[in-house]
Formats: C-alpha cells, structure tokens, sequence
C-alpha cells in the first residue's frame, strides 16, 4: 500500500528558505508568485492493505519522528 | 565530577569536550556509545557534544534524539542529572523533548563560523556559577541551524522564569540585531529547562579553555560545573 506523508512548516514559524526560493523565482521571472513555504514529501510503502492500521502507523510515524510537531504540521494520504 | 559524553554516529566535536572536562577536572569522561541501553554507574553530568549526529538527516538532531542511550540520558534528567548539550547536542535535547522550543535554520540562512559575545544572564545555575551575573563572554559558534523558536507562551515562560541563559550580544553587552548571529528570538544562545538541571547552549565553550586557543572564556562553564559537583570552596 503506498501512501505520502507531507510535512509542513505551521504558520507563524518563519521560513527564511521558503523566502529565498521565493526570490529566486522572482529572478528567474516566473510571474505572479506571491509568497512561497518550502515542505517535505515522504513516500512511504506499507505492507498489508488493511486502511486503518495503515493510517494508524502512519499517524504514529509522523507523531514520533517525521514531524517535529513543535514547527511542523503533517498530512497523511494514503493512495485510493 | 563523573562526567558521560555521548557519541552518535556524525558527531566530532567529542574530543574537544573530554578535553575541556578533563581539563576542568582532572579526569577524563567516560565516552559513551549512542546504541549504549544504559549510562555508566555513578555518573553525574552528561554532556551532548556538536557536529552533525546522521548528517543531520530528517532534521539536525532528530535521529539521535531517539537513539537507545536517550531513555537512559531521559531518566538521569528525571532523577535531577545534569544535562549539558552544545551546539548539536542542544539540537538533539530539544528534539528529545527534554528543553523546549526548536533550532531552525539561520535566519541569513548561511553556515556561521566566527566568535560570537555573550552575556550570562544568571550566575546561580550549576553551568554558570563560574561567571558573574552580566558577564559578557566570547565563545565560537559553528552552525547553519542555531536559530531558536518557540511559541509565545514558552518565550514568555523561558523570560518570566529565567531560564534564558546566554543571549548574543556586542561585545559591550548590549542586545542589538546585528550581533544576534542567527536570529534567534531574543538573541536565545542558551536555555534551562524548569528543573534547571538541563542547559542547552549553540556556542562551543569547550573551544575556549585553553591559551592556545587564543581564549579561556569557557573555561569558567566548567569550572562552575566542577565546583557544583564537587563541592569545592568557592
């Protein structure tokens, strides 16, 4: 079973790499970019298809390690 | 003083530590393996040196926090322990949950590596009874990742508690932006957890203890440590 786990900075934490990719597009001419937050993507293979123990062990997974939930928020989305 | 210094896999600033300690004290500390179930007996300080533990992979700090020795180094701060973490180390205490708040990257987000100033804000605490209240000491800072954050209500506790230890400041002591080396809220270069048995500070003291070193300003954090523990006349 493939799922994702994205890993995002929560409001309010500034993100000064966020700012530079920002400016970086800005130079590079790509228009219309108001703001930018840089994140992470985990690809994750479970084994089994059972959805909810899956989803369980994902929670926990981001809970204990993927995220510092101190700064970061998480999403899990595990594939239909 | 029985002194731990914990290694995981990426750090290197561990023999500067021992060497600082052993220096202080006159006995070297016991190096103590990350993948280690328990402490050695009868230890009274662990200290949690810099460099880059798992190439700091994930985020700095992240893996060693969950590394086996950490239940045991948990349950030493528990019992009263002193916990002394330095640069990568304080990255990893705070990923372990045992200080609070986290260490993002640099505001100017470029690696530092320079001397920074910085004033100990207290000198009732077993790390910096060796310095007077308002000192302003001079100690290396190497780091891309020593930007403290934290909620407003834990800044608001770590000011109201006194819990922030050293702050970034000119070299008269003054708090300015352009002497805070990374951006941290209030210039945080170092913090107490409740108990105050816990330091986690970004700069190196263990770096400046020696005359050849060109400064001995971090001397008096280990002299203070050692005083503490061994009860020596002040």
């Amino acid at each position: 079973m493939k799922a994702r786990v994205f890993v995002t900075l929560k409001s309010g934490i500034l993100d000064p790499q966020g700012k530079a990719i920002e400016g970086a597009l800005k130079s590079l001419g790509v228009e219309g970019v108001a703001s930018v937050r840089q994140g992470k993507v985990f690809d994750i293979e479970l084994a089994g298809d059972d959805r909810a123990r899956a989803e369980a062990a994902l929670k926990e997974a981001a809970d204990r390690l993927l995220a510092n939930t101190v700064i970061e928020n998480y999403q899990v989305e595990i594939a239909p | 003083m029985n002194a731990a210094v914990l290694v995981f896999p990426g750090i290197n600033r561990e023999r500067d530590m021992a060497r600082a300690l052993t220096l202080a004290s006159g006995r070297a500390p016991a190096m103590v393996w990350h993948a280690d179930a328990e402490l050695p007996a009868d230890i009274d300080l662990v200290v949690v040196p810099g460099g880059f533990s798992y190439g700091d992979y994930l985020r700095c700090g992240a893996i060693a926090a969950r590394a086996p020795i950490m239940d045991a180094v948990r349950a030493f701060a528990d019992r009263g322990g002193l916990v002394l973490g330095v640069c990568n180390g304080f990255q990893i205490l705070c990923e372990a949950g045992l200080l609070p708040g986290a260490l993002m990257r640099n505001a100017g987000l470029r690696f530092i590596c320079r001397d920074a100033f910085l004033r100990v804000e207290r000198s009732d605490t077993p790390f910096t009874q060796g310095y007077n209240s308002g000192q302003v000491i001079r100690v290396p800072v190497a780091h891309g990742e020593g930007n403290y954050v934290a909620d407003p209500e834990t800044i608001a506790r770590l000011e109201g508690e006194g819990r922030i230890v050293f702050r970034y400041v000119s070299p008269d002591g003054v708090l300015t932006p352009e002497w805070n080396v990374n951006g941290s809220i209030y210039a945080i270069a170092g913090i107490l957890n409740e108990r105050g048995n816990v330091l986690g500070m970004m700069p190196h003291p263990e770096n400046h203890v020696e005359a050849a070193m060109g400064c001995t300003d971090g001397r008096g954090l280990f002299a203070g440590l050692v005083r503490h523990l061994d009860g020596g006349s002040g």
